[in-house]
């Protein structure tokens, strides 16, 4: 009978949520063609902006405050992830040569990579995610094939560089505050500089988060 | 035009998808895999119909937005799989308590 009643369940699930893709799909196609101000304005203010690819002026400087809300997600989330559980103890791992030896050349050219990701964002797609997610991958990659951290390292240096992004922006947000502007308002010929500035912590922060929020436990026994 | 409708059409396809996943699987893992793929459909969506303004120009304000939750997604996911595993640690289940046969 249960049974019965768990088939009847998931058929209504499936049809309600057909239902509703239908409803969706047909507001899709009507959907009136798109108006290109928003794309326009930011066009036109490219100049100002300090970079040339406008996703990443879009980023950092003129929808600076999502960018800064989203690093502060991240170590929110981490801080989630670190109440819950210490962290589970890594089994040692020796990798075979191949393996070995593999990491070992992939390292230098991950890290070559997500500095040419970092450098590329102020002109075409690239910048401080991209480049982060990079190094998170790195991160993941050596723990996998057997790399261990000393578990003092972790204590007050790794943490400083989780914070460092969201030091980095809230003191180049502070900057206009230096030149009689307003909060988030970068001078026009510091904008390139302060850009740099922030990516350049931020790309190190995510990198290292994502890595830390990856072995899902508190680093450091208290 | 056609082009920006296909993507949103298998964004729309991914997040329906999701949504049912989310509603009929019971293990929380698949529950956290199914609100992956309905994230991965709205973001596909977002970015997809950015491509319906004419002369190839493209708004980049929805892309940043999506750069922004792409990211935010991961830090959401890691927080739920941890969840999860305290879940298995402190009653040896992986699903919800209403959801247990």
């Amino acid at each position: 009978m249960t049974r019965f009643i768990w088939h009847a369940v998931r058929l209504l699930a499936a049809f309600l949520v057909a239902g509703m893709a239908v409803g969706l799909a047909f507001t899709i196609v009507s959907l009136p063609p798109a108006s290109p101000e928003l794309a326009l304005t930011v066009a036109d203010n490219m100049t100002k902006s300090g970079v040339s690819h406008p996703v990443t002026a879009v980023l950092l400087n003129f929808r600076g405050y999502d960018t800064l809300l989203e690093m502060a997600v991240l170590l929110l989330a981490l801080v989630g992830t670190w109440s819950l559980a210490p962290i589970q103890e890594m089994p040692p791992v020796t990798p075979v040569a191949v393996l070995d030896s593999l990491t070992r050349l992939l390292t230098p050219l991950i890290m070559l990579t997500v500095g040419y990701l970092l450098w590329a964002g102020a002109h075409a797609p690239g910048g401080a995610f991209q480049a982060g997610a990079l190094l998170a991958a790195l991160g993941v990659l050596l723990n996998l094939t057997g790399w261990r951290l000393p578990i003092d390292a972790t204590q007050c240096y790794l943490r400083a560089i989780m914070a460092a992004g969201l030091i980095a922006f809230l003191l180049a947000a502070a900057n206009g505050w230096v030149h009689g502007m307003h909060f988030f308002s970068y001078p026009h010929d510091q904008a390139h500089m302060l850009i740099q500035f922030i990516e350049t912590f931020a790309t190190l922060s995510i990198g290292i988060t994502l890595f830390t929020l990856f072995l899902l436990g508190r680093t450091a026994p208290h | 035009m056609v082009t920006a409708l296909l993507y949103g059409l298998t964004g729309l396809g991914l997040f329906a998808l999701g949504l049912y996943a989310l509603i009929t699987q019971t293990h929380l893992l698949r529950k956290l895999l199914a609100i992956n793929v309905l994230g991965g459909g709205i973001f596909l969506v977002l970015g997809g119909l950015t491509r319906r303004l004419a002369d190839n120009l493209i708004d980049p304000v929805p892309h940043a937005m999506v750069i922004t939750g792409i990211v935010v997604d991961i830090a959401a996911t890691a927080l739920g799989l941890a969840i999860v595993m305290r879940i298995h640690a402190l009653t040896g289940h992986t699903t919800l308590p209403e959801e247990r046969e």
